[in-house]
């Protein structure tokens, strides 16, 4: 079992960007009719949504977040030794986007840089080689760079999945803090449920052809996408969270020795207020140490557990406070992490 | 364990006042839906804490053998 725990690390800034284009949920009915939709942003939660102008990449926004924390904080850019960069909308099939993100923002040639691969778990993942990487002792900062273009994933005649995600960014500094103590992940991956969510052309398996961009109906409902769209199965889905995420989770506070109440904040992946709701009433959670953004950015994938943090807490909120953070999502890709944050400065929310 | 089942699945589905039987075949219910499923599974999984695989869900076509599927997850 990849149970880890690294030490004296901890996240020192975090800063977020989403585009300021908002799409509300109940006015998006150029598909389906009014009744609906309302019912479905009823069950999700999801009301409102930002979307990318077209020619804004993942990258942009997480350039504009970096930029508002290098700044707010008066960072050295010397000192950032790595950048990782977590998407599944990255710029180009390549060069690797962390790579572009080093010379844009400045950083030297010393810097290394790579990106991750991963989707909703991916930003806990990112957190684990950062904090691995810090623990080698080589590295002075670590630049977590997590942004998604998801409204460009799924198809809008797709009900399944039309009126769930959404756009953002993140940019999060992370350096040695001597008060922060032990931070303990728990990382798993589950490839015989690949079909759950998936894309199925676009890649070398399947590439792309006018075949595959032909959008077709898909199901009895009428739904309609290209094989070139994302699509997922809700149902399934939400048997995979309940069956391992719970299990998950008190695995790691046995590991790390905590209980529940040890723990000031659980931020879970924004997937849908249904099954977030349904996680907190299961596990009896205090709603109130359970903050959530999914009504006003929906799903943004890797990027929800710190878009969650970034735009409802603030520096203030997490002076020393454990986090209990928890991602789930397609692979099937899964990974918790309890960390400590003793003082970790929040920038505002950034609009582009 | 049956009429009990039957009891939560109606009230799931918000089909109280409804003739359900275990034979029926839910999935041709009117109230049946992907939202329905959704709220099936979290039932299930709180009153008799058992997640039932999607592929062996899938197979399964009435009450009676929902109930029986329940019951056998319940024994592993």
């Amino acid at each position: 079992m990849a149970d880890i725990t690294y030490s004296n690390i901890g996240i020192i800034g975090l800063a977020a960007a989403v585009p300021a284009n908002t799409i509300k949920n109940l006015d998006y009915t150029q598909y389906f009719d009014a009744a609906s939709v309302a019912e479905i942003v009823d069950k999700t939660g999801i009301r409102e949504r930002r979307f990318a102008e077209q020619g804004t990449c993942a990258s942009d926004l997480c350039f504009a977040a970096a930029e508002k924390l290098l700044a707010d904080m008066d960072v050295d850019r010397s000192e950032i030794d790595l950048l990782i960069f977590i998407s599944q909308t990255g710029d180009y099939r390549m060069p690797a986007t962390a790579v572009l993100l080093q010379d844009r923002l400045g950083l030297g040639k010393h810097t290394a840089a790579f990106d991750i691969n991963l989707g909703c778990s991916a930003f806990i993942y990112g957190l684990s080689v950062a904090y691995a990487m810090m623990n080698s002792g080589g590295f002075r900062k670590v630049l977590v760079l997590d942004g998604e273009t998801r409204s460009r994933v799924y198809s809008p005649k797709d009900r399944k999945t039309a009126f769930l995600f959404g756009d953002g960014g993140i940019a999060a500094l992370i350096g040695k803090v001597e008060q922060a103590g032990n931070s303990y992940f728990s990382l798993h991956s589950d490839g015989s449920k690949e079909s759950f969510i998936k894309m199925d052309a676009g890649g070398y398996r399947m590439p792309s052809s006018p075949e595959t961009l032909t959008e077709k109906v898909v199901d009895e409902y009428g739904n309609m996408r290209s094989d070139e769209h994302g699509y997922m199965n809700g149902a399934d889905v939400f048997n995979f969270v309940l069956a391992e995420i719970p299990k998950d989770i008190r695995n790691l506070l046995s590991y790390s020795g905590k209980a529940i109440s040890d723990v000031d904040y659980f931020v879970f992946h924004q997937a849908n207020s249904y099954m977030n709701d349904y996680l907190i009433k299961k596990m009896k959670l205090p709603v109130e140490k359970v903050p959530t953004s999914i009504a006003s950015f929906g799903n943004t994938s890797s990027v929800s557990i710190p878009l969650t943090i970034a735009s409802q807490l603030t520096t203030e909120d997490c002076k020393n406070k454990y986090f209990l953070l928890s991602g789930f999502g397609v692979g099937m890709s899964w990974a918790s992490c309890i960390i400590k944050m003793t003082d970790c400065y929040i920038a505002d929310l950034v609009e582009i | 364990m049956q009429e009990r089942f039957i009891s939560l699945f109606k009230e799931t589905l918000e089909m109280e006042g409804k003739n359900v039987q275990p034979g029926d075949l839910f999935r041709e219910y009117e109230e049946w839906d992907s939202m329905g499923q959704l709220s099936l599974i979290a039932m299930i999984d709180e009153e008799y804490d058992v997640v039932i695989e999607g592929k062996k869900f899938q197979e399964i076509q009435t009450i009676a053998q929902l109930v029986e599927a329940i019951e056998l997850e319940k024994t592993k």
